[in-house]
């Protein structure tokens, strides 16, 4: 393998698994800013017991976002150093906003939160869970201003001397709508991703009875913001295939396994290519479905793989343009159909509650915590979608991926972090897996004291027999 | 604005970001460092650890909020250095990594081997980012070589020349005092008698590298090769140095401190002083050296960004200040109180 492969590799494998990490966060954090309010207001001792549990789940997760996340920066500098020559004028300026404006408030006051119980005012104490929802919030406006603007450039001229991007419009590069896109589907994935994570652990002490007075409320909670979150996580989107038609149609195309243009075009919901990829063997498909998906009328015209190669040749030279569409075409199914399986998930626990836990259907719970892992391979799944099917662009329409990489680097340097980092980030990753699943299971009670081996809670509070309530 | 004094301003204001960086993750790496050789009981190891809790992630912001200016101010900076640094930034990444996730995760499980584990990680990570840092800041005074193309032509090899190397072990040996000197200031009891005697030891270890690489500097010649002349910083940065180590003596741990953070912050005056205007130093051409002129982006970003820093920095100096005021008190080896 050569340089450009093993580099796109790694940054494959760096991102998806730092933002195996990050929907989690930028859910989670709403849910105990929203408990530890509720616990503020009322003074009631379920409240806090929420915050505190969900707390700590919140907590082991958020360190692994954060220490991947360093690698996010230093890399786009590292492997890419003719992609950041090029971009740093518009990219660099976003990611430098993001470290002054988003990263400081989210680490400042995260600490401050882990910290400051019992030693800062309850007052300040919430402020600060706030500010740390706000500032992680903030980040994944910024980074997806920036991403955004990879797939569709807005607000610069290609400098005459130095054959780089330049800015020329800052509220251009604010207001791109790809930018805005991607932040919302992102957010609603961060929602419906705690909501499922939420959803799951809350069903095993269900069932088991322990704790109702905690896990019935976060229940309550995890089936609205999940079906909200599930059906904006399905219309953004939605909104996200009308607008790749305009701005990215090849990589519509290639999703859509779509060969040829087709006016109205059809769903594939199965296709076979040849050894290539680069031919249909066979295909099973829903006429009119992707006309009305890309355009929400049943006769619009959506281009294909080959017209557009051939367009794309005419207009920035022989290269080949298309996709690997196998990757294209699955990724997108998987996300698509766990996505889809999230929301009726969230439905059906939504149902279970405004039916007021008939025993019936509270038996179905047992099925909940295994659908943990969906939102999490659907995000993944999502994002290989949108940066593969951007491929062979690093920037859409200005730079290749090819040209991007740094000349410097030699198979060697990069088979060796490439490696590396794969280790490291498993082993994290099993290590924050252990963990997750121990306090998952330990109920709150561990969670109120500040650390494993103190047997008391960390202060006082009135203490409510575990399961008194039901 | 016209564009050279924004180029100016952004140097400026990067050297700041580093120097902010050097000033707190300095001691946060020196903390780390000392975790293991310091904490002979658990709840001890605890103490230090909480310690630096609830401000070390804070403190990396710096670093990364120094790279993301450099990005933002100087792509070419930014594409030529971390591209060839390569290596050298992998294995700080690395260190950085397993050092924070440490932190979070080692009094998360009671096992002794599992808390032991995360504690040797804490230190070695917080090791090998002193070192590479130490290291790449020497090469960055030293120069590297640079072809015309603004290319890095070297390896790893080539940053571990000598010179590199004792900047490497000087940052080191400066962090270790300075974070004996934080710890001095946080915890109390046997604890802070302890940290006050290593702290002695250290300053001798340090005075002594650090004098040995003033040397080397001012003899190799990587002295004012640019525009300004760092004065009496480095004066300066030897006196505070030797400032210190009377304090630490007569155990006045808040003067000690000070003396130390003095000590960092002359000592990357200096380098920047000495630095300027260049940014990366061409040992193959100097013609071919990247400078806050040929490296810069337009300065249309550069006036953007400089409002949005004149916005946003003043906001987290005050916020981040006041952390360090809330968390102002010593920490205690009970068990009750600790965090991590």
């Amino acid at each position: 393998m050569d340089v450009i492969t093993l580099s796109r590799i790694q940054f494959g494998v760096t991102t998806a698994l730092h933002f195996l990490f990050v929907p989690l966060t930028l859910g989670l954090v709403w849910f105990v800013a929203i408990f530890q309010t509720l616990y503020y207001r009322t003074g009631e001792e379920r409240y806090r017991r929420m915050a505190k549990f969900w707390g700590k789940l919140f907590l082991i997760n958020f360190g692994m976002g954060i220490v991947t996340g360093l690698v996010q920066e230093f890399q786009f500098g590292m492997n890419w150093s003719e992609y950041s020559r090029f971009v740093g004028d518009i990219f660099g300026a976003l990611l430098a906003i993001e470290t002054m404006v988003a990263f400081f408030l989210e680490s400042v006051f995260i600490g401050i939160w882990i910290f400051g119980e019992g030693r800062v005012s309850k007052r300040v104490h919430l402020f600060s869970i706030w500010m740390a929802a706000i500032g992680s919030l903030s980040s994944s406006i910024w980074i997806l201003l920036a991403s955004g603007w990879m797939h569709n450039p807005v607000g610069y001229i290609i400098n005459p001397a130095t054959g780089n991007a330049q800015l020329v419009d800052i509220f251009a590069l604010l207001t791109n709508p790809k930018g805005w896109l991607l932040f919302q589907h992102a957010f609603s994935a961060g929602l419906a991703t705690a909501s499922i994570f939420m959803l799951g652990i809350s069903s095993w002490y269900i069932l088991r009875k322990k704790e109702l007075e905690v896990f019935k409320p976060s229940f309550v909670a995890g089936a609205i913001v999940g079906v909200i979150g599930s059906f904006l996580l399905l219309m953004t989107g939605h909104a996200q295939g009308q607008e790749m038609r305009i701005y990215q149609p090849m990589k519509l195309a290639s999703i859509e396994a779509l060969w040829n243009t087709e006016q109205p075009a059809s769903f594939s919901l199965l296709t076979i290519g040849d050894l290539t990829g680069k031919q249909e063997v066979w295909s099973i498909r829903v006429p009119y479905l992707t006309s009305f998906l890309a355009c929400n009328n049943f006769d619009c015209e959506i281009q294909g793989v080959n017209q557009l190669q051939a367009e794309y040749e005419a207009r920035y030279g022989p290269n080949d343009y298309v996709p690997l569409m196998v990757v294209t075409y699955w990724s997108f199914r998987i996300m698509a159909g766990l996505e889809v399986i999230m929301l009726f998930a969230s439905a059906f626990a939504l149902f279970v509650v405004l039916r007021n836990w008939p025993p019936k259907l509270l038996k179905w719970l047992k099925w909940m915590p295994y659908l943990i892992p969906m939102p999490f391979i659907a995000g993944v799944a999502g994002w290989v979608t949108t940066e593969m099917g951007r491929q062979p662009w690093i920037v859409q329409g200005l730079l290749t991926t090819a040209q991007a990489v740094s000349p410097n680097l030699t198979v060697a340097m990069v088979s060796t972090t490439l490696v590396s980092f794969t280790l490291l980030y498993s082993v994290l990753a099993l290590v924050m897996f252990r963990l997750m699943y121990k306090f998952a299971r330990q109920g709150t009670q561990a969670a109120l004291t500040k650390s494993v081996d103190v047997e008391e809670p960390a202060s006082a509070g009135n203490i409510i027999i575990i399961g008194a309530q039901d | 604005m016209s564009y050279e004094s924004l180029q100016i301003i952004w140097f400026i204001l990067i050297a700041v970001l580093w120097i902010g960086f050097f000033f707190l993750e300095g001691f946060d790496f020196g903390v780390g460092m000392l975790l293991p050789f310091l904490g002979k009981k658990d709840e001890e190891r605890r103490a230090i650890i909480n310690s630096i809790g609830s401000v070390w992630d804070g403190n990396e912001v710096w670093l990364l909020t120094a790279g993301g200016a450099t990005f933002a101010a100087f792509p070419e900076w930014y594409a030529t250095m971390f591209s060839g640094f390569y290596l050298a930034l992998f294995l700080l990444l690395v260190g950085l990594i397993i050092r924070g996730i440490s932190f979070e995760y080692r009094s998360k499980d009671a096992a002794p081997a599992w808390r032991n584990r995360f504690d040797w990680m804490i230190a070695i990570g917080s090791f090998m980012a002193a070192l590479l840092l130490g290291a790449a800041f020497a090469n960055l005074a030293r120069g590297v070589p640079i072809n015309a193309d603004k290319m890095f032509t070297g390896n790893l090899f080539t940053l571990l020349n000598p010179y590199g190397l004792l900047g490497g072990l000087t940052t080191v040996a400066i962090f270790l005092l300075h974070g004996a000197n934080f710890l001095g200031l946080k915890l109390e009891g046997e604890l802070r008698e302890r940290v006050n005697t290593f702290a002695k030891k250290l300053w001798i270890g340090a005075t002594v590298l650090y004098i040995a690489f003033g040397i080397y500097t001012y003899i190799a010649g990587f002295w004012a090769r640019g525009f300004i002349d760092p004065g009496i910083a480095p004066i300066a940065a030897v006196a505070a140095l030797l400032g210190a180590g009377y304090f630490i003596n007569q155990k006045m741990e808040g003067w000690a401190f000070i003396m130390v953070a003095l000590n960092i912050v002359l000592t990357q005056v200096t380098f920047f002083s000495m630095t300027f205007p260049n940014v990366m130093l061409s040992t193959t051409n100097p013609a071919y050296s990247l400078t806050i002129y040929n490296a810069s982006s337009s300065q249309y970003t550069l006036g953007v960004m400089s409002i949005v820093a004149l916005i946003f920095v003043p906001i987290v100096l005050a916020y981040q200040g006041w952390t360090y005021y809330m968390f102002r008190q010593r920490i205690s080896t009970d068990k009750k109180t600790l965090v991590y």
